[in-house]
């Protein structure tokens, strides 16, 4: 077992506002880990920090042993809150783009998957619709043989069949070497899946555990609990 | 069998639970061979690590064993599983009196009830 994350002391701020409040964080590999908060918490700024699209205002973040950068972002593949991939471009074009861009890109797997959820890769992807296209995106992402896979907002707009084949997926794909983050609000869908649970509010990490040891110790759901932890 | 799982409690005896259900029941019989870990967490959605975990403890306890590189199978001897219904049964049983008594009915009433639902 390895440490695939590491965090000491790590501060974000946008001016005055503290996104991440000298937060500390170790993600061992072999795991799929729950990155859960209410909006506005620090999530997206934690995922950005990890791959190296923000740059800390203090403390130090590891990724693979690796300070975030070109040579991390080989071993992390990463699924973003929005899309940056071209929308005139067909799905084929993109798992093409993909092969150039990434060498541990697996393209039968993506072709596997896309057909499985039937969607036709001739098609553009300005022509598909907005699951569709979060399929689409997960579906590159999970086709990457990475170390780390950040998942941010994989199933929101998702419909709740093709949810649970995303969630088989992850299983399916997962190597007891690879770590999975998954952010997210959709708890109750996500939660059996996880190792452990990470709660994260105002920037700071308020609890990180595993699953059953949450449901034994509040003898509830993780997602009763964040409904307790969070309430207005 | 229903593999439904309770969402207010952890997984992994739940798993353990069923698991040496279905051995008692005799669905697993002696020597057959249990799902893989990657194919019971599918069945299931849930995580492998979990999956596995509940083997360990099955296997610790007896009722199942591993043949090196072929997989898990169920133990010869199944009263370990038996063993641990039986506990389950005597739970759940008890579980049930509580519940009547908090809607009122003493455990005379309760069993008289039951006679009665059967018919």
């Amino acid at each position: 077992m390895s440490v695939l994350l590491n965090c000491q002391n790590l501060t974000k701020s946008y001016g005055n506002t503290t996104a991440l409040n000298s937060i500390n964080l170790t993600l061992e590999s072999g795991k799929i880990v729950g990155l859960l908060g209410p909006n506005g918490s620090g999530k997206t700024t934690l995922i950005k920090l990890i791959n190296g699209l923000l740059t800390p205002t203090s403390g130090v973040i590891e990724v693979c042993g690796l300070t975030p950068g070109p040579r991390s972002r080989e071993k992390v593949a990463y699924l973003p809150d929005n899309t940056y991939l071209n929308s005139w471009m067909t799905v084929e074009k993109i798992v093409d783009f993909f092969v150039d861009f990434y060498e541990d890109f697996r393209p039968e797997l993506a072709y596997e998957m896309l057909s499985k959820l039937g969607i036709d890769k001739k098609t553009r992807l300005k022509a598909l619709s907005k699951g569709n296209k979060e399929k689409v995106c997960l579906i590159l992402v999970m086709s990457r043989n990475a170390q780390l896979y950040v998942l941010d907002e994989p199933i929101a707009g998702v419909d709740p069949a093709a949810r649970d084949y995303v969630i088989s997926t992850i299983i399916n794909n997962y190597n007891p070497e690879a770590t999975v983050l998954i952010s997210t609000h959709l708890i109750s869908d996500i939660e059996q899946v996880l190792d452990e649970a990470i709660f994260i509010n105002n920037g700071n990490i308020v609890l990180q555990k595993s699953i059953d040891e949450i449901r034994e110790e509040n003898g509830k759901s993780v997602d009763g609990l964040f409904r307790e932890v969070f309430k207005w | 069998m229903n593999w439904q799982l309770d969402k207010n409690k952890p997984i992994c005896p739940q798993i353990c639970e069923r698991v040496s259900l279905l051995i008692a029941r005799g669905d697993y019989k002696p020597h057959d061979k249990v799902p893989s870990v990657r194919d019971l967490a599918v069945t299931l959605g849930v995580n492998p690590n979990t999956v596995q975990r509940a083997y360990e403890s099955l296997e610790q306890q007896g009722m199942i064993y591993t043949m090196r590189g072929s997989g898990r199978f169920v133990s010869e001897d199944v009263s370990v599983s038996k063993e641990s219904i039986s506990s389950l049964r005597h739970e759940k049983t008890q579980e049930y009196f509580i519940q009547m008594k908090a809607l009122g009915m003493s455990t005379e009433d309760t069993k008289t009830y039951v006679k009665e639902w059967e018919q």
